[in-house]
């Protein structure tokens, strides 16, 4: 709460939600949510995913009333690598090895303060796994998002 | 989709662990050396991994990792001299560095003795 208390102190904040594969369904809910929560306190948000990913996202939200900035993460990383654009905070979703992989990836070439959101059958166990600088949001969700949504909101006020 | 999907390559490991992939390269590498995530290969391919991401050479070909987000971690090989002179160009500026660095120091400790010496003299 603290965190999210300084993270608003100088809002806009460019904030990235960093999607993983797609297949656990909580996570596009929670990316709606979160980004929606964000944008509402003034932060810029991006979503990055795969092209399946953005495709679903685009489905659930054709207005663009929820996700405003979207970007396929593989270009995602090209633009951080050549400097080309960064953020401040970025929540990293994962529920597998893949997912933590390109999260350490992100920790590695980007400024952003990190947020581990793992999620999934085997969430404990593949946080475990996180060894970069990362706040850990951990929760056994796939099917229903409200033991994730309920940790996020002990950080994101 | 990257450069690398479209060039002539070898599967070596197919949808594992990014920790197995890199245990793999290593033990079936001539050589390995280590770059940083974002590191390029080829025309377009930037390096995904938790570092330190190994590369390894054996012969006239590259081994290294290529994740894909909904599928894991692969081991790819790639036949590529050009590619394999970078590596051990980079590395070789690497251990330059280092050494300058190291006289650097090195100076630096001589100084701190000086100055004692002067301070026993005194």
């Amino acid at each position: 709460m603290q965190e999210m208390n300084q993270m608003a102190e100088d809002a806009p904040k460019r904030v990235l939600l960093m999607m993983g594969c797609p297949e656990v369904p909580v996570q596009m809910s929670i990316v709606l949510y979160l980004s929606n929560k964000l944008s509402k306190e003034g932060m810029e948000v991006t979503v990055a995913g795969t092209d399946a990913a953005l495709k679903l996202l685009k489905v659930s939200d054709p207005e663009g009333y929820y996700v405003r900035n979207t970007i396929d993460i593989d270009q995602l990383i090209s633009d951080i690598v050549e400097k080309k654009t960064d953020f401040d905070i970025c929540f990293a979703f994962m529920h597998s090895d893949a997912g933590v992989v390109y999260a350490a990836t992100m920790s590695a070439i980007s400024k952003a303060r990190m947020y581990a959101v793992v999620f999934g059958k085997n969430a404990e166990s593949l946080a475990d796994t996180v060894e970069f600088d990362a706040q850990k949001i951990v929760a056994k969700a796939t099917h229903n998002p409200n033991p994730l949504k309920n940790k996020l909101d002990k950080v994101v006020l | 989709m990257s450069c690398v999907e479209q060039m002539k390559y070898d599967l070596l490991l197919e949808r594992t662990t990014f920790k197995d992939a890199r245990e793999f390269i290593e033990k079936n590498s001539d050589e390995v050396y280590y770059v940083d995530p974002g590191y390029k290969l080829f025309k377009d391919y930037l390096i995904i991994g938790v570092p330190p991401v190994a590369i390894g050479v054996k012969g006239s070909e590259i081994l290294f990792t290529y994740v894909k987000p909904c599928h894991g971690t692969f081991v790819m090989k790639i036949e590529s001299l050009e590619e394999i002179k970078r590596l051990r160009d980079r590395e070789q500026e690497k251990v330059k560095a280092s050494l300058k660095k190291g006289q650097k120091n090195e100076s630096s400790q001589t100084k701190a003795s000086s100055y004692q010496e002067l301070w026993g003299k005194q």
